[in-house]
């Protein structure tokens, strides 16, 4: 039961979302608008209910399983990506190098800038 | 063995989701026993190494993408409850992220615009056509939010799918080596890095390196959905595709 409270919980959500993004006509996708509002809805109420948190770590603890079918969907684009298979693979490897490498720096470098003194020493835990 | 009772059976198989369902977990799960018995390599990704298996069964069977995806559906389906349920990582390291929101900030706009102006402008360089390049500008949000984008902007979302797949196993791959040549050892600034370039299967690599570099990069690929799907669809306004 516990479990299926929780996974009840992320479809309502899921579905509010989807909704307010169609009727608002929002340039956003609907999951990503449910999750700001449950976010929304854990500060407001300043906990997270054990079935949500059960929940969701089952789904991103294999969250990579979720991405295995989309991925096979590759067999019905091989055309495609057999004609312009040097933009796609060159600017995807190259484009993923570049934007890891980028962030990482601009983390490293405005974190140094933006860290006060007293919490230089070593991070606080909560 | 009687033929036709075979047939019978591989007719009724083929029209029902459930063999579509049962190969994608059986695949899944010999994938991350391979990965376990690799000792963790990132060269043996579960979703490489699964996707490999699938599709080397379903042209051997004969197989089409939309008969399998009858039941893949079904796992390909909780991607949306997925990203609704990382507003909990998110909520329970929000302290971490207020110490933390400037450069955070500052690094998820820069990652953003950076992921999808250099494909965009890699792929225009090296001749793809419009259709590519758009397909491509969203490859490195999670995958429901980068298909949702990619049919907004007038890229093909199914393609738009693999390309984020395929960004996800790059950035997970070599990832860690490439924190390792930059020398950088703060797992805050790893998993931010992971989880703007590479998303969801960056972040799964990110939670075996540790479970601060995970949340990191679960919170990262959850605030760069957010931002990809409001700056990319007017960056490609903006470069008048």
């Amino acid at each position: 039961m516990n479990f299926l409270n929780g996974i009840t919980l992320l479809l309502v959500y899921q579905l509010v979302g989807e909704v307010t993004v169609r009727l608002l006509s929002l340039p956003i996708p609907g999951p990503v608008l449910g999750m700001v509002m449950l976010f929304l809805t854990l500060m407001i109420r300043g906990a997270t209910p054990e079935p949500l948190e059960n929940a969701s770590s089952a789904l991103l603890s294999h969250l990579s399983l979720l991405f295995v079918p989309a991925g096979v969907g590759m067999m019905s684009h091989f055309g495609r990506i057999a004609d312009e298979w040097l933009p796609i693979t060159l600017a995807l490897f190259l484009s993923t190098i570049i934007t890891m490498v980028a962030t990482a720096g601009i983390m490293q470098v405005t974190s140094r800038w933006f860290s006060s003194p007293e919490d230089a020493g070593g991070q606080r835990d909560e | 063995m009687n033929e036709p009772v075979i047939r019978d059976i591989w007719v009724y198989l083929s029209t029902s989701p459930l063999l579509g369902l049962t190969i994608t977990l059986v695949a899944y799960g010999l994938a991350y026993r391979l990965y376990l018995k690799s000792n963790s390599s990132p060269l043996v990704n579960p979703v490489v190494t699964s996707v490999a298996m699938l599709i080397a069964l379903l042209m051997l069977t004969g197989t089409s993408y939309e008969e399998y995806f009858e039941g893949g559906q079904f796992v390909h389906f909780l991607l949306g409850p997925a990203t609704v349920a990382l507003a909990v990582p998110l909520y329970q390291q929000f302290s971490r992220l207020r110490q933390l929101w400037l450069p955070v900030s500052i690094s998820l706009v820069c990652g953003v615009v950076i992921a999808a102006g250099s494909s965009i402008g890699l792929a225009w360089m090296l001749g793809g056509s419009t259709e590519i390049q758009v397909s491509l500008a969203p490859k490195s949000a999670t995958a429901p939010v980068a298909m949702g984008i990619s049919e907004t902007i007038g890229g093909i979302p199914s393609l738009t799918a693999v390309l984020v797949v395929a960004t996800g196993i790059v950035g997970a791959v070599l990832g860690t080596k490439l924190f390792e040549w930059m020398r950088i050892t703060d797992d805050s600034v790893k998993g931010i890095a992971m989880g703007v370039a590479a998303h969801g299967i960056g972040t799964a690599r990110a939670f075996q390196v540790s479970s601060q570099m995970g949340a990191f990069s679960g919170l990262a690929m959850a605030l760069s959905a957010f931002a990809t799907a409001l700056i990319v669809p007017w960056l490609v306004d903006l470069l008048g595709i």
